[in-house]
């Protein structure tokens, strides 16, 4: 770990849902350019962990610092700005289905960033460049495949320049066909230095990747350490174990 | 045959040109009303403060629960007798009938709405608010547009609705439609020949309205909301 404060700290969250512990006194640091990995079973609390984030579920205990500073919970304002520096990537895309491609990833930039329509337009595009769908900018939801949705829906968070993504499960949806243009772009802002993280079930493309697994179960992280530490032959890790067993499930090899 | 045709271009056909207006111009601002009035009750229904949400579910059972012609005396005959802080409202009977037909209507509308907007998935809710929406810009900005799309087919229903129950109006002295029919037929005793035409008078109506709210739908029509789609 380096002495630079981390882009993201977070203390000791604590989260409740249905009367259930879903996140028990989690604790992450992501430094500036660095992609964590959330792995782990269904119900770990890897997408409530993340939601906890940017405050879409107000941790009921714990801090969190986004560039050194506390996130005050409280403040309304405060989780609008918040929530504009953090970009969240969603499993099921949620784009918005009565807006155009090139509509949605403008939107935000018109209505939250206020920006004038011309040039939230030409950002749009740039960001439908970067994911490759310059051509389908007049397609609605409705007209696109699953992967196209999901990079759609990275344009639209690129656009707002978050500081930061929140990428929750982001090829789980997808027919195994379309999973492979989803983890290009998602490479490719690795590549360019995005501070990232993501729950994903792609244990061998995160591999290359992250500069951390942190494997969660029940709530907690039970495991955390750099992917070769972990994977790695001869070692008895719970990652490890989980993965073998993923791996029997969709038939891909670990080597 | 002959002696029945030239009755109702002589007679019938001028007085009831006189009656469509009056229903037009009772009809038209109620219906906008009624579908404005519905859109906001229905907004704050599913999505208000609990306050405001009680305070909607009430107005929605108390107009859906009494029978239009009670509320339509009541806005006519009994308002004026109520003080509003000194004040008494007294309302024309064209008011009073688009004041009851809107409120009534407006009841009904925010049903469709309610409908229209809890099929929209969660999702797109959180992903605005992610994006750094407010709450209310989210709704106003992403929900609504899409609800009022799965809303429309229900919200021209009503509309269709509203055209013929505005024929009550003529209990309470408008001159519209029904109520000039009702003239003629007493005082030519022709009940058949007259309320026939006027029959044929809202079919008219109606018609054009739902071709008008058809065009609504095509325009508002995109791929994902096709109200016109087979499968």
């Amino acid at each position: 770990m380096t002495a630079q404060t981390p882009l993201l700290r977070v203390e000791n969250i604590v989260k409740h849902l249905g009367g259930h512990r879903i996140l028990d006194d989690v604790s992450l640091n992501v430094p500036k350019g660095r992609l964590k990995v959330l792995i782990g079973p269904s119900g770990a609390g890897k997408s409530t962990f993340l939601q906890c984030v940017n405050f879409l579920l107000p941790p009921d205990e714990g801090k969190i610092f986004l560039e050194g500073r506390e996130i005050n919970g409280a403040s309304k304002k405060e989780l609008l700005g918040l929530r504009q520096h953090v970009g969240m990537i969603f499993q099921d895309f949620n784009l918005f289905d009565h807006l155009t491609a090139l509509e949605n990833v403008r939107i935000a930039l018109i209505k939250v960033k206020r920006m004038q329509k011309r040039e939230a337009t030409e950002r749009a595009m740039d960001e439908l460049q970067r994911v490759g769908l310059v051509d389908k900018a007049g397609l609605y939801p409705a007209q696109l495949s699953g992967g196209q949705k999901q990079r759609v829906s990275v344009a639209r968070a690129l656009a707002m320049d978050p500081k930061l993504l929140l990428l929750d499960e982001p090829t789980s949806a997808l027919d195994p066909e379309l999973i492979g243009e989803v983890l290009a772009v998602i490479r490719e802002l690795a590549k360019a230095g995005m501070t990232m993280i993501m729950a994903t079930h792609q244990i061998s493309f995160s591999a290359s990747l992250a500069d951390e697994f942190v494997f969660m179960e029940q709530g907690r992280i039970v495991e955390r350490g750099a992917p070769s530490e972990l994977l790695g032959k001869g070692r008895a890790s719970r990652t490890q174990a989980f993965c073998a067993k993923l791996n029997e499930l969709t038939g891909e090899n670990a080597e | 045959m002959n002696e029945f045709f030239d009755f109702i271009m002589a007679r019938v056909v001028p007085a009831l040109n006189t009656g469509l207006w009056v229903s037009v111009q009772i009809i038209v601002p109620a219906a906008l009303l009624g579908v404005a009035i519905g859109v906001t009750a229905g907004t704050l229904r599913v999505y208000g403060a609990k306050p405001l949400a009680k305070a909607m579910n009430f107005y929605v059972s108390l107009f859906r629960g009494t029978p239009l012609v009670v509320q339509l005396y009541f806005w006519y005959f009994a308002l004026p007798y109520i003080s509003i802080g000194g004040f008494n409202i007294v309302l024309s009977p064209m008011m009073a009938s688009i004041v009851a037909f809107a409120l009534c209507s407006g009841a009904y509308q925010s049903e469709y709405i309610r409908g229209g907007l809890l099929s929209i998935k969660k999702g797109q809710l959180t992903a605005a608010q992610a994006l750094g929406f407010t709450p209310v810009r989210s709704v106003v900005s992403i929900v609504l547009p899409q609800a009022f799309r799965r809303a429309l087919p229900g919200c021209g229903n009503e509309i269709i609705y509203l055209i013929k129950y505005s024929s009550l109006a003529s209990i309470i002295t408008v001159n519209e439609l029904t109520g000039v029919g009702r003239g003629i037929a007493k005082a030519t005793w022709k009940n058949t020949e007259v309320f026939m035409v006027v029959g044929v008078y809202y079919l008219i109506l109606v018609t054009v309205a739902s071709f008008i709210l058809k065009q609504l739908e095509n325009r508002l029509c995109i791929p994902g909301f096709d109200s016109n789609r087979s499968s």
